[in-house]
């Protein structure tokens, strides 16, 4: 368990909904994931779009995080978390101020300014980073409520890119670090996970895997076994053998 | 009628045009739910759609929660 903004969370997985196919592929790989939180985006009301992806989150347990995605300015941003707080009744909001359209990378002085302006409003403020360790304590400092540095760009499954830089982020962090983005595989959920973050946030390596029903429960593994693996303390590395049999009583059979 | 830019589309309200009337114009649910707005990049609080009355050419943006996310 671990807490975000004095909230506890049993799940250290959490769902974007981004990239499913239909609404029941969302719900199929929801169950399987074990998300309590999932990511939804705000968009123009269209009559003809199938479903409601908030009364599916309800159905099954999950609760709505908002996201800002598609902004590029501070105002854009923080008037979309404050149209969100009124649609969906929340002050949480996963805060994504994009700097370019072709690598979706975060633009870090919008990103400062918005999350500044949205604290002071009362938000609950969960920043889309870059894997920048100054730029995390500076949101920090600013008073979000956990960082969310990226592994690499939004859905290229490329990973954690940046291990050193995402070391330097865990350790120096007091608020809960969320690896947002990149995630490909189930491995790399786990890697994240081993190397101190409080959890792990991603979509299209599940929404847009084969199976994603199936891929969700591989994350959830490998979500816990990671968090698991870092709690019990990994074997430091050596270049050379280590002999894990007594070394005193062996025959002389030559 | 009063001319207004409806999430991107040119629409003519029956004058006088509400926010509320803008929210049906748009094709959101009649309760409103999981819809909130904006005319002219500012929110317009749901309790007080029926007394915010939208002027000739500003932009209404009506929106709801969809999929979305990494």
């Amino acid at each position: 368990m671990f807490e975000i903004a004095g909230r506890a969370l049993e799940s250290r997985l959490i769902l974007g909904t981004g990239g499913f196919r239909s609404m029941d592929a969302l719900a199929a790989a929801a169950a399987q994931s074990g998300a309590e939180l999932a990511t939804v985006a705000m968009r123009r009301v269209d009559p003809s779009a199938p479903g409601s992806i908030v009364d599916v989150l309800g159905e099954a347990g999950i609760d709505v995080l908002p996201n800002t995605a598609g902004c590029f300015t501070t105002r854009e941003a923080v008037t979309t978390a404050k149209l969100s707080r009124e649609a969906l009744g929340t002050d949480w909001v996963k805060l994504e101020v994009i700097g370019d359209d072709r690598t979706l990378l975060p633009d870090p002085a919008e990103l400062l300014r918005a999350a500044e302006e949205l604290v002071a409003d009362g938000f609950t403020v969960l920043p889309y980073t870059n894997d920048d360790p100054i730029l995390a304590r500076r949101l920090e400092d600013t008073g979000c409520s956990a960082v969310m540095p990226l592994g690499s760009p939004i859905g290229s499954g490329m990973g954690i890119n940046n291990l050193y830089n995402l070391r330097l982020i865990v350790e120096a962090a007091r608020v809960p670090v969320i690896l947002d983005a990149g995630i490909g595989t189930a491995s790399d959920a786990a890697l994240a996970m081993e190397e101190g973050c409080d959890a792990v946030l991603l979509a299209s390596a599940i929404s847009r895997a084969a199976d994603p029903a199936a891929m969700a429960r591989a994350m959830r593994k490998a979500v816990e076994a990671g968090h698991e693996a870092r709690e019990a303390g990994r074997i430091p590395r050596r270049t050379y053998a280590q002999p894990s049999s007594p070394e005193e009583g062996v025959a002389e059979l030559a | 009628m009063t001319a207004v830019i409806l999430n991107g589309e040119s629409l003519e309200l029956p004058a006088p045009a509400t926010v509320d009337a803008a929210v049906r114009a748009a094709g959101a649910p009649d309760d409103g739910r999981g819809v909130a707005v904006a005319v002219d990049g500012e929110v317009v609080p749901r309790g007080a759609w029926t007394t915010t009355e939208v002027r000739e050419g500003q932009q209404v943006e009506v929106l709801r929660a969809v999929q979305g996310g990494s």
